[in-house]
């Protein structure tokens, strides 16, 4: 069923009640053509594009816990294509593009909105190597502005310039097609129109090994069952180097815990996403009046999904820099993802040493942004056996080809990145 | 928030410290590529206990070697660097 304006009137007269579920329960066979090993945004939107680009519906996707239960529901929701390197905005560009769309493809408010992204820069030389992003960025055609003074102050109102700060703010590179999408939204949305198209997903459906025969991949094992399958994805995030262990493959990537937080609703004061870089930051007011913060990992190595309070000072120390208002304000809400996060900080999409199982890892706490450009690229990917080139540069070899996308230029230290 | 047991020190804030990832030895120069890039880069160990280096930055300024279980924080031993040494 379409959801339109008529289907929100016929249904609010019959009290809300006669909704059809959103995804449909089938049974599980004993053979598909491809398994996705995890429901977030990128496996759910790789089914998609496999029906929506290739036609290819003979998927089954596996969930370990429910839909959007990993890092896609717990993110900031900030999407934006920022980067210095080709590779990281090529493709979180071409994702910018597609979230633009996204709404009326999928049927299902996904309520992206471009309300810009100001990045900030205190000292001259940051600002210098922000213009240099922000240049990089419109010879590839990305929107980019680099904004000072007066014209900062009157894009952010809100933004504290007064007195003697210890970090001053020098100027900002500002993304006016950054902003945030409703990110459970986009696991439901990818979700049910992959359902409508025949693709089965299962919740509460862990992969718990993987057989293969010559080097290649031949089922997917879980509690309900072995299934066959001629290619594998694994797309798990936190879990990433749990489940790649399972197939012998050890990812060069440490999980590191990442905290977010919510303060309780006031009017609306701040229309755009704001990130604080003297020691990181960042905050973006809800529909519903809340805000949004986030910040650095918590700097070690954790799968606790339990925040330390120091990362909790330190974030909501440098918030208030920005807003001094905020102190005002109490948190309701607080919680942790695990972020995977390569040697390099940069992703890991493409194929993975046994031949037909492909990978997408790596993503820390960064990749909502690309969600929908690495399922239409990996959809690609499965359908046809090439590797697009938007992401060719994240391939697995490159850490034995000394091919690293370091695009903060940080070094194989992840919980830096 | 970890309370981290420095062996010159006693016990100490995390804030105290810097932290140095998992310890790991160097394999010989000889060694072939693919044994260097998964010493380089392949070093976390599956959820549970892990040995990893803290720099002690705000007290002795020493490289400690801290036991810690990565699913629930749990510190289980600490002590002065035991393997060899790759630090950032
Ligand atoms: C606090 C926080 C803030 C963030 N903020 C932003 C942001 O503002 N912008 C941005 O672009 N990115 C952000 N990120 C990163 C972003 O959330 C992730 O990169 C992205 O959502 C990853 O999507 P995914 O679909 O790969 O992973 P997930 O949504 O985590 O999906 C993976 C799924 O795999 C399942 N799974 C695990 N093990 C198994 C198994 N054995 N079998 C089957 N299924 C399994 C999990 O249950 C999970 O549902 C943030 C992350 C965190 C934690
Ligand atoms: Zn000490």
């Amino acid at each position: 069923m379409a959801y339109s304006g008529l289907s929100l009137l016929s249904h609010a007269l019959t009290g809300n009640k006669r909704w059809p579920a959103i995804l449909s329960t089938p049974d599980m066979r004993s053979s598909y053509d491809i398994v996705i090993i995890g429901a977030g945004g990128h496996g759910l939107a790789t089914a998609h594009y496999l029906a929506a680009n290739h036609g290819i519906t003979n998927i089954a996707v596996i969930e370990s816990g429910w839909i959007g239960g990993g890092n896609t529901a717990r993110n900031t929701t900030i999407v934006r294509s920022d980067y210095l390197l080709n590779s990281s905005f090529g493709l979180k560009n071409f994702a910018l593009k597609l979230w633009s769309d996204l709404t009326q493809d999928l049927n299902f408010n996904l309520m992206y909105e471009p309300r810009g992204y100001v990045d900030l820069a205190h000292s001259d030389g940051e600002l210098e190597h922000f213009t240099l992003r922000a240049n990089a960025m419109r010879l590839r055609g990305g929107d980019a502005d680099i904004l000072t003074g007066q014209a900062l102050q009157e894009r952010v109102p809100e933004l504290d310039f007064s007195g003697d700060k210890r970090f001053e703010i020098s100027g900002a590179l500002v993304q006016e097609s950054g902003g945030v999408v409703r990110h459970d939204a986009v696991a439901w949305g990818f979700a049910r129109k992959a359902s409508t198209a025949g693709v089965h997903i299962f919740q509460n459906c862990p992969a718990t090994g993987f057989e293969t025969e010559g080097g290649k991949i031949t089922a997917v094992q879980t509690p309900q069952g072995r299934i066959a399958c001629k290619q594998a994805f694994i797309s798990v995030a936190g879990a990433s180097s749990a489940v790649a262990g399972m197939a012998g493959i050890n990812l060069p990537l440490n999980s590191i815990n990442v905290q977010a937080f919510v303060t309780e609703p006031v009017k609306p004061a701040l229309d755009a996403v704001v990130n604080y870089n003297a020691g990181l930051s960042y905050i973006s007011q809800t529909d519903k009046g809340e805000f949004v913060l986030g910040g650095a990992t918590d700097g070690y190595s954790s799968f606790a999904r339990r925040g330390s309070f120091e990362r909790i000072e330190d974030v909501l120390a440098r918030a208030v820099q920005m807003f001094p208002f905020l102190t005002r304000l109490r948190l309701m809400r607080h919680w942790s993802g695990t972020a995977d996060i390569p040697m390099d900080g940069n992703a890991i999409v493409g194929r993975t040493p046994i031949e037909g199982l492909m990978i997408n890892a790596g993503w820390g706490y960064a990749g909502f942004k690309a969600t929908p450009a690495v399922g239409w690229c990996m959809a690609e990917l499965l359908a046809t056996g090439k590797t697009p080139d938007l992401i060719a540069p994240f391939a697995l070899e490159r850490f034995e080809t000394g091919a690293e996308q370091d695009d903060g230029g940080i070094g194989p230290y992840p919980w830096l990145h | 928030m970890l309370l981290i047991p420095c062996p010159h020190c006693g016990l100490r804030d995390e804030g105290e410290f810097t932290y140095g990832g998992p310890a790991r030895t160097l394999p010989a120069l000889d060694q072939d590529t693919q044994v260097w890039r998964d010493a380089f880069f392949a070093g976390q160990k599956p959820p549970g206990p892990m040995t990893e280096l803290w720099y002690h930055t705000s007290g002795c300024e020493s490289w400690i070697e801290v036991t810690r279980d990565t699913a629930t924080h749990d510190i289980l031993n600490s002590n002065t660097p035991q393997s060899k040494v790759d630090t950032p």
